[in-house]
C-alpha cells in the first residue's frame, strides 16, 4: 500500500454542497444546519457587448438582454430537484472530478430579444446573486419565440460545473 | 393546422415561409427556426445544446 498526495474528491464534491467553511462568509441564513435549504439559482442572458467572465462576481443588469417577455434577472433554474445531486468520482489515486448539472433545460418562453446575445450567467439568487459560471454560445436573437439552453450530460466529462483534480 | 406564435399573433404555419438552420462546433450544437411573412421576420426561436463546460481544477500542495 502507498499513500498518495491528492485533494480528496469527496471534499470537492462536498464544496458544491457547502459542506466546509474555512473562513467567515456572509450567507443568507439556512433554515437549519441539519436540514439545510437548497439555494435558488437563476440564469440571465447577456448581450454580445457585455463583458462577463471569470472576474464577474455577481449578477448585474448592465448589458443584460431586454425585450418583450424577458424579466430582468432571467429565469429560475427549475426542476425537481433543480440540480443533479453533486457527485464526486475518483478516476485515479490522484485525480477525480466533482460535478453537477441542472436537471432540466433553461427556457425563455415567448420572448423577443432583438439585440444579439451570446452568454448566460448562472448565479445564486439566494446568496446575494453571487456569480457561479458563465457559458457562451453563438450570437442569437429571438423574435416572438423561445430560446432554450439544453444542458450537457451530467457526467465527469461533460457536466455543466466540474471541479477536478489531476 | 399548426399555429405559430408571431409578432402578429398566432398564425397558421402554412401562411408563412419557414427557414431553418444549425450550427455544430466544439462549444455547442444549435438549431434555429424562422418564420417570415412577406419578407418580414415574424418568429425566430433557437435551441442551444451546450457542450463545453466549466472546470475548476483543485490541487493539494506538497509539504516538502
Amino acid at each position: 500500500m502507498a499513500n498518495t498526495q491528492a485533494m480528496c474528491t469527496s471534499f470537492i464534491g462536498q464544496l458544491l454542497n457547502g459542506g466546509h467553511q474555512f473562513g467567515t462568509i456572509t450567507l443568507v441564513s439556512r433554515t437549519s444546519l441539519t436540514s439545510p435549504t437548497v439555494d435558488t439559482f437563476k440564469a440571465a442572458l447577456y448581450l454580445t457587448s457585455a463583458t462577463i467572465n471569470a472576474s464577474t462576481t455577481a449578477y448585474s443588469a448592465s448589458n443584460e438582454v431586454s425585450g418583450t417577455g424577458y424579466t430582468a434577472g432571467g429565469v429560475t433554474i427549475t426542476g425537481s430537484p433543480a440540480w443533479n445531486a453533486p457527485t464526486a468520482t475518483n478516476t485515479t489515486v490522484t485525480a477525480g472530478t466533482a460535478f453537477t448539472t441542472p436537471t432540466a433545460s433553461i427556457t425563455y418562453t415567448t420572448v423577443t430579444l432583438a439585440t444579439a446575445f451570446d452568454a448566460v450567467l448562472i448565479y445564486n439568487s439566494t446568496q446575494s446573486n453571487t456569480a457561479v459560471s458563465v457559458h457562451t454560445f453563438g450570437s442569437q436573437t429571438i423574435t416572438a419565440g423561445t430560446f432554450t439552453l439544453t444542458m450537457p450530460a451530467n457526467t465527469t466529462a461533460a457536466a455543466l460545473l466540474r471541479i477536478a483534480t489531476t | 393546422m399548426a399555429l405559430v406564435t408571431t409578432t402578429k399573433g398566432e398564425m397558421d404555419e402554412s401562411l408563412l415561409e419557414k427557414k431553418e438552420g444549425s450550427l455544430d462546433n466544439d462549444n455547442e450544437t444549435t438549431t434555429w427556426v424562422e418564420y417570415w411573412l412577406d419578407g418580414e421576420l415574424v418568429h425566430r426561436s433557437a435551441h442551444v445544446q451546450l457542450k463545453q463546460t466549466v472546470t475548476l481544477s483543485a490541487e493539494a500542495a506538497s509539504l516538502t
